[in-house]
């Protein structure tokens, strides 16, 4: 029995922290609607901060929760920074452009906290007078965990005065409810997302702060926490400081019994919380319905095909692409080759973000079933390789086909966290299924036959077929059901109205954007000759959503250009300098500061005003 | 508004930046320096340097070393000096995959060599087999890359993961406990640790039982109740395999929740200065582990290394450093033995081959390409405010490998 008891109150401690960082998150995304990639960063800067301050002043108590008090205020102010010097600037661009400028933070900071701090993990000192523990019913217990565990509901108190008893917060509540008729009414939103981001910041260094007593402060602490905070505020509900704290402490608790009962289900147990809950609860537990869900298209001109000249650019690039082996030497073809890929995959997600408005945070999925269906179909069946290219477009569409059911019942950021769910669902049970999929040791030996080892052959494969499949994507925006994939995004009561089925549109595109994505994964797989679990797990499906902000949503051919952009950015800067992630999110911020509307918005803005004038 | 070329001036731009590329990668391939004697030696390397830099770094510094050593002496084959490309594989198999593409067509290097986790060391060892190009897989401990997955062109420096288990059952078969606990990352890298320790103590102690498991997502350990789930089966010993800040998390939690007291803990790699230093005062003691008690080895072939180690970099080396450093004066004495940079005859060179390492003689078998590097096992002790290992001995990798015969069925060949 007392084991329980102390198992319980570990879980207690556990949704503690996870309370402070992800309340941060909920109330800066409730206001500002910001997919706030950095929250993480912020919590694993104050933990850098926490050290270095408890390491000078931490002998007393005092000392230590003044530095605790310091570090978290500190990653406030750099919170507000971001936003005057960066987000502010974004307002007026497509939803979603902010979450592109704060992955480049999320970079730089990586790089600039393993510049001041070295890579070595950091051993705090322990809080003073708090080092050791109590017996609860027999069972010792850290007495620090005691502390934290009263920490949660106090910080939720306060945040319930802050926003229920002084005027500040009303605004922020008034806000959060409407954006647009606060500011109507005269409250400036800029000073009000400014004061927010500080208060979201703080609660984040704050949680990371509270952690240097803890666990030693590593470089990895950013991404271990943002996921998982995501996962609270929406299972908590967006927005809803409660739901924060209930789901904390479910989280926790589940965590804690959790691992009674399956020790193995370590990597996916929140996940799967996430996706029953939603599947059952569309807001989360506690979450409203929202008037208007953030998508992420932004009404901007609508497509059109282009006719004239420009209508033979496409065959022209083409063509051009196809006589690049005439010139180039073996690395440059492969270099394209995953180009051509991984700009069928960001096409492919872009089919659902700029057609239908459905932000995907899982996409990467699609992109590994297809990747492991040929594989798979490779290594078990010894299939040659096209019919193993056949089956990967099949694999991945069949997939999204099953996992769309759930995710188009669902908008806005709920979407986005179920298509996640699902997403590290699949790499799980890849990543432990050792019999079948070689867990994380992956599928070797998936290389192409001798017609097409050559780099340059099945660099042309890899034209012939990803060119064929943009083409399809391209014709099927313009097809009827485009136009109505576009009606359902712009306005899905209008549309419903005149008859279309809006739900059964963006499923079907879910299954199209998959299979297309899976047609990418295998030409993957035998591009590189091998699989592993990485290429389903968060940081493709991350890179892939980049790549579509950075070419820009409002054209067909941004996110070609994205993938051209990042993924030349990205191997150029690895093979020169060690810092890549600093130049890389370097250039991601000065891109989005100079081209507000992505890249290939910027040129066609550019290409048009030159035509009107 | 003229919405007619949307689609040309986007275009235009990709194949600008597309452009800017290819001849890019053109011009570094013919900067490229052709075979010819006098030309130095190139060794392409990959490693986790960003995703792993705690490690990485002081490997880097070792094989920085064993270069200028190699250099300095003159070079190889009458003169020809060892050059290194150095690439960060940003810790992903298809990123390294990519990279040792760069490394082979632009940078024409003679052999590959490095890496850090085992599924990039497989992805990079099954490059190579494809691409006929020797590798000298540095850090990867998976028991596949030798064994279930190994090839003909694929060889490997560090003791695996079973090997480093088996000396750590030859500890625990000595231990009176019978209820044993395990704890290890959810990956191949813990779940094969487990697996070997489990049967191989069986097999020797067939009176033990294993009475409780815990398998935290790797850096995501919680520590709280994975501690307390422990100590509820009480068991009378702990085998860990948790690393870096897991491990300081679970020490630090297993202390304050009494985990620790009267329990042995046999824990794999927590003896090495990367694990150990971070912790200072607050390294677990009497924790029997392998490692490597640096400042503490004074054979004339480590005393000599650390020296010059110390001279050259103002620091103690650590257990990178020396896989660093013994895997280029590996590379360095296969090429001297085979007598040419042809690939064929480096992979000749390299199975079978002995050398001196900071740790002793050392030989790559024939059989599975797998050295006979060894590891320090003793036990951990706090000194001066920083743990240190006590009561070791070397224990020679040669005299932890399943038989031959064993190792020969599992190999695909």
């Amino acid at each position: 029995m007392s084991f329980y008891l102390v198992q319980f109150l570990s879980g207690l401690a556990t949704a503690a922290t996870l309370f402070l960082v992800s309340s941060g998150l909920t109330i800066v995304f409730g206001v500002t609607r910001i997919v706030n990639f950095a929250h993480g960063s912020f919590y694993m800067l104050g933990a850098y901060l926490g050290w270095t301050l408890v390491e000078r002043w931490g002998t007393t108590p005092l000392g230590f929760w003044g530095a605790v008090a310091a570090a978290s205020l500190a990653v406030g102010l750099l919170g507000a920074l971001m936003e005057i010097g960066l987000l502010r600037r974004l307002y007026r661009s497509p939803e979603l452009f902010q979450l592109l400028a704060t992955f480049g933070v999320v970079l730089v900071v990586q790089d600039a906290a393993s510049w001041i701090w070295g890579s070595e993990d950091l051993l705090g000192r322990r809080a003073p007078g708090l080092r050791g523990s109590v017996d609860i019913l027999d069972q010792p217990f850290p007495l620090y965990d005691l502390v934290l565990i009263g920490l949660g509901p106090l910080v939720l108190g306060l945040l319930w005065l802050l926003f229920n008893r002084t005027r500040w917060g009303t605004l922020v509540r008034a806000a959060t409810q409407d954006r647009d008729m606060a500011s109507a009414l005269g409250v400036d939103p800029a000073r009000l997302f400014t004061g927010v981001l500080f208060l979201g910041s703080a609660l984040a260094g704050l949680g990371g702060a509270l952690q240097v007593p803890r666990e030693a402060v590593n470089l990895h602490m950013d991404m271990a926490i943002v996921v998982e905070a995501f996962v609270v505020v929406v299972v908590g509900g967006m927005g809803s400081l409660t739901g924060a704290f209930v789901a904390s402490l479910l989280i926790g608790q589940l965590q804690a019994f959790g691992i009674l009962v399956f020790p193995q289900i370590t990597l996916v147990l929140v996940f799967l919380f996430m996706a029953v809950v939603l599947v059952i609860r569309p807001y989360g537990l506690l979450g409203r319905a929202e008037d208007a869900p953030p998508t992420a298209a932004s009404p901007g001109p609508p497509l059109v095909a282009a006719a004239g000249a420009a209508r033979w650019a496409p065959a022209l690039l083409l063509a051009l692409l196809a006589a690049v082996p005439l010139v180039a030497g073996d690395y440059a073809l492969i270099v394209l080759t995953e180009v051509v890929i991984l700009a069928l995959l960001a096409a492919s997600l872009h089919l659902l973000i700029g057609l239908g408005g459905l932000v995907s945070f899982g996409h990467a999925a699609y992109f590994g079933l297809g990747a492991y269906g040929a594989a798979l179909l490779v290594k078990h069946l010894a299939a040659p390789m096209p019919l193993a290219l056949a089956a990967a477009p099949l694999v991945a569409g069949l997939g999204a086909l099953a996992t769309g059911w759930f995710c188009v019942r669902r908008s806005g950021l709920y979407f986005a966290m179920l298509t996640l769910a699902f997403a590290q669902i699949v790499w799980s049970v890849t990543f432990q299924w050792y019999g079948v999929t070689g867990g994380d040791n992956g599928i070797l030996g998936v290389w192409p036959p001798d017609w097409a080892a050559g780099k340059a052959a099945y660099y042309w494969l890899t034209l012939a077929l990803a060119g064929g499949a943009l083409l399809l994507l391209r014709r099927a925006a313009f097809a009827p059901f485009g136009y109505a994939l576009r009606a359902g995004r712009d306005s899905a009561l209008r549309a419903e109205s005149v008859g279309i089925d809006v739900r059964r549109h963006q499923w079907l595109s879910f299954a199209l954007a998959g299979s297309a994505a899976g047609l990418a994964g295998g030409l993957y797989a035998f591009a590189k000759g091998s699989v592993f679990p990485t290429l389903m797990a968060v940081p493709v499906s991350v890179d892939a959503l980049v790549m579509v902000l950075m070419g820009g949503i409002q054209t067909l051919s941004g996110p070609v250009v994205g993938a051209a952009l990042f993924h030349l950015l990205e191997t150029e800067a690895m093979s020169r300098t060690d810092w890549w992630r600093l130049v890389l999110g370097t250039i991601i911020l000065v891109l989005v500061l100079a081209f507000p509307k992505g890249v290939a918005g910027f040129v066609r803005d550019l290409w048009t005003r030159g035509r009107d004038a | 508004m003229n919405r007619r070329h949307l689609l040309l001036a986007p275009g235009a731009a990709a194949l600008a930046a597309l452009c800017f590329a290819a001849p890019m990668s053109v011009a570094k391939a013919q900067s490229a320096p052709a075979q010819s004697d006098g030309q130095p030696i190139r060794v392409g390397e990959i490693n986790s340097y960003t995703g792993l830099p705690a490690f990485t770094i002081p490997y880097r510094q070792g094989w920085q070393l064993a270069v200028e050593e190699v250099n300095a002496a003159g070079g190889l084959l009458g003169g020809r000096k060892l050059e290194v490309v150095s690439r960060d594989d940003a810790g992903k198999p298809d990123d390294a995959v990519r990279v040792a593409q760069e490394l082979l067509s632009n940078e024409k290097v003679e052999l590959l060599a490095g890496t850090y986790f085992s599924h990039v060391g497989l992805a990079v060892a099954d490059f190579a087999a494809r691409n006929k190009l020797p590798f000298v897989a540095a850090e990867p401990l998976t028991d596949a890359i030798t064994w279930t997955k190994g090839n003909r062109y694929t060889f490997r420096l560090r003791p695996s993961t079973y090997m480093q288990a088996a000396m750590l059952v030859e500890e625990a078969a000595r231990l009176p406990a019978k209820r044993w606990a395990t704890v290890a990352p959810n990956y191949e890298y813990g779940q094969s640790a487990v697996q070997w320790f489990r049967q191989l103590l069986s097999e020797k102690r067939p009176d033990v039982e294993f009475v409780a498991e815990q398998w935290p997502a790797q850096g995501k350990l919680e520590a709280g109740p994975t501690v307390q789930a422990l100590a509820a089966a009480k068991p009378d010993a702990i085998f860990n395999v948790t690393f870096g800040a897991d491990l300081a998390k679970f020490v630090r939690e297993g202390e304050g929740r009494g985990l620790f007291r009267n329990r042995t803990v046999v824990s794999l790699l927590t003896g090495e200065p990367e694990y150990l230093d971070p912790m200072k005062d607050e390294a677990p003691e009497g924790w029997i582990v392998t490692g490597y008690p640096q400042e503490q080895i004074d054979t004339p072939e480590h005393k000599a290394f650390r020296d010059a180690y110390v001279k050259r970099f103002n620091e103690p080396p650590r257990q990178g450093s020396v896989v660093g450093y013994a895997t280029f004066k590996a590379i360095a004495a296969a090429v001297e033995k085979a007598g040419s940079t042809d690939p064929e005859k480096l992979v000749d060179a390299l199975s079978g081959l002995a050398l001196s390492s900071p740790f002793g003689p050392i030989t790559f078998r024939a059989l599975d390409h797998q050295a006979t590097m060894g590891a320090y096992v003793g036990k951990t002790t706090v000194k001066d405010g920083q743990g240190v290992m006590t009561g070791w001995r070397y224990a020679d990798g040669a005299d932890y490998l399943p038989s031959d015969e064993a190792v020969r069925k599992m190999r695909p060949e």
